[in-house]
């Protein structure tokens, strides 16, 4: 306590530290606007207001209950049922959070990977197929070269191509996540939202979904909910620091996990609470 | 030396919670026994008369099933007891299927649009609205079908009004509730990250509903209608106040006919003990245990297949 009593006198902190970005190699392609999120009366997001860079991978992170996986869950509104979201959300130059857009064709833009691998109780082919044959795609052959330009960027090619009609309820877990990748980036989406996708996985698996979303960069622009720092300092180029429903600081993963600008960022990465 | 032996007679001593333990073990062990020896007391009771007719009555079995003509005081031209028991076997089968099929997607539209659709609505009231029709008394379905569903039956079909279609309609409403409420449970066992898959992936909520829950739920919603059927196999006091109680082969859905239950409600006070009449009904009961035993069965039998998959 002591120590930190010091180091909180030494150093002047800013507040709160959000940064606009201006990359021109990697536009702004999703953003939030005075975005709030209520469950029931209870406000569960204040402040979220971030921008995504496109084919980037940007990370939040935060102690649990502090807002990020709401405010993800937010952004293709699957929070629709279960919240009041109010604010902008501007994908491409359109307000998604309107109440007429179509959510089912912008999820197909916006696509999500949860913390739990939730396979359905179906082959490995017909999962993977699911979204495509929603969309009216009968063409076997079609269909086959998806699923398996859809495994391969997943990663999970070679070890399934031969049991590609079995359960997909048999894949061990770290499987069964790469697969939920593969399946989310069938219908190729703009965006690939994942909230804790390797919280369930062991270290191994781990790190190889993390190679799997680093080589996924290049053609999807990545928003990761992580508890683990380490990962976000891994495969991100910009991090989040969510605290009690609000961004607290904003900046390139090597800011805020070097230099970070508020006292708080400050503490969480470095361990001292959360 | 001396604490070592004062510390193993602690040990060894049995305390409150030990005996307590034997004794918890001592009342389920009893309550099971018991319930078991109810069970096989029943079936061995039903079995060991049910046989009767063809044992010492010297029935052949196969007449008993493919008879057509109940009349088992009187015995035909070849001197053999009128037992054939073919008509109430076809009634039976009929009406349990006749209302399984109409039950059936009127309980999962219910169970879906409680469940998946409007879950508010459906907990505040279709919930209990349901549970109230599983409570109500057969004798009652079996009265508002005497009064309301016969005479209806009968302006629209002609006839007397009572038969296997009335029985499927009283059957329909009865087993209506029972199979609701068992869908929507096994819609609630599908998990919730299923559908936020689906949803997650851009299909609408009904796209969700029929591809992903319904599919999931399969194994139990096949559980819920033959548990349906069981129940509509084994209803006797509704039915027998509609179906009119004719041991004939059904040549309509609107001419009287009975069912293994029917006859059994309508005959059993009317028997001697130990006679021909009075066997050949232990054998229709017989008939129904094994019916009940094969539905158990396949409940057994989906609910293994769901498991493994």
């Amino acid at each position: 306590m002591f120590v930190n009593n010091d180091v909180m006198n030494a150093t002047t902190k800013e507040e709160r530290h959000v940064i606009q970005l201006n990359d021109p190699e990697h536009p702004v392609i999703l953003s939030t606007e005075g975005l709030h999120v209520y469950y029931g009366k209870k406000e569960a997001l204040f402040e979220g207001d971030l921008q995504f860079a496109s084919n980037q991978i940007t990370a939040l992170i935060g102690p649990s209950g502090s807002g990020k996986s709401t405010y993800l869950r937010s952004l293709n509104r699957m929070n629709d049922r279960i919240a009041t979201v109010t604010g902008k959300i501007m994908y491409r130059g359109v307000d998604i959070n309107q109440p007429d857009i179509d959510v089912y064709e912008m999820r197909r833009r916006v696509g999500m990977v949860f913390q739990r691998p939730n396979p359905f109780a179906k082959s490995i082919y017909d999962n993977i197929a699911f979204a495509l044959r929603l969309r009216g795609v009968t063409d076997r052959h079609q269909l086959d070269e998806i699923v398996e330009t859809s495994l391969k960027q997943a990663a999970l090619w070679d070890q399934v191509k031969d049991d590609l009609n079995k359960s997909a309820l048999a894949l061990s877990g770290g499987q069964a996540q790469r697969l939920c990748i593969a399946r989310a980036i069938a219908i190729k989406p703009d965006i690939l939202l994942l909230d804790e996708p390797a919280s369930a996985l062991d270290p191994v698996s781990t790190g190889q979904l993390e190679d799997t979303l680093l080589s996924l960069k290049a053609h999807y622009t990545i928003i990761i909910v992580t508890h683990n720092m380490q990962q976000a300092a891994r495969i991100s180029e910009y991090t989040a620091f969510f605290n009690q429903g609000r961004v607290l600081e904003y900046d390139t993963t090597s800011h805020i996990f070097t230099n970070p600008s508020v006292q708080v960022t400050s503490d969480y990465v470095s361990g001292n609470f959360g | 030396m001396k604490s070592t032996q004062q510390l193993e007679r602690q040990l060894k001593r049995r305390s409150k919670a030990a005996k307590l333990e034997i004794w918890g073990r001592m009342v389920s062990l009893t309550a099971l026994l018991l319930i078991v020896a109810v069970v096989v007391g029943i079936i061995g009771f039903v079995a060991s008369k049910g046989i009767a007719t063809f044992t010492s009555n010297h029935v052949n079995l196969w007449d008993f099933l493919s008879g057509k003509n109940w009349n088992p005081g009187i015995t035909d031209a070849h001197g053999k007891p009128e037992v054939g028991a073919l008509p109430m076997i076809v009634g039976s089968f009929l009406i349990t299927i006749l209302s399984a099929l109409v039950a059936t997607p009127f309980a999962i539209g219910t169970a879906v649009f409680m469940n998946e659709i409007s879950p508010n609505k459906g907990a505040k009231i279709l919930q209990p609205v349901t549970e109230l029709l599983v409570g109500i008394p057969s004798v009652v379905y079996g009265f508002i079908g005497l009064s309301v569903v016969v005479p209806t039956t009968r302006a629209l079909f002609g006839g007397s009004g009572f038969g296997i279609l009335s029985g499927t309609c009283v059957l329909f409403v009865m087993i209506l509730p029972t199979v609701t409420s068992m869908s929507a449970d096994a819609l609630r066992a599908v998990p919730r990250y299923y559908r936020e898959a689906s949803l997650a992936l851009g299909a609408t909520q009904w796209q969700t509903i029929y591809k992903v829950v319904l599919r999931a739920a399969t194994p139990g919603l096949m559980t819920a209608v033959v548990f349906g059927m069981a129940r509509a196999f084994g209803e006797a006091l509704a039915v027998q106040m509609v179906i009119g109680n004719a041991a004939l082969m059904p040549n309509s859905l609107v001419s009287p006919s009975s069912t293994l239950t029917s006859v059994l409600t309508t005959g059993i006070g009317n028997t001697v003990m130990g006679s021909l009449q009075n066997n050949a009904l232990w054998s229709l009961a017989l008939v129904l245990l094994l019916m009940s035993l094969v539905f158990n069965l396949i409940i057994r039998l989906i609910g293994r297949k769901g498991r493994l998959q």
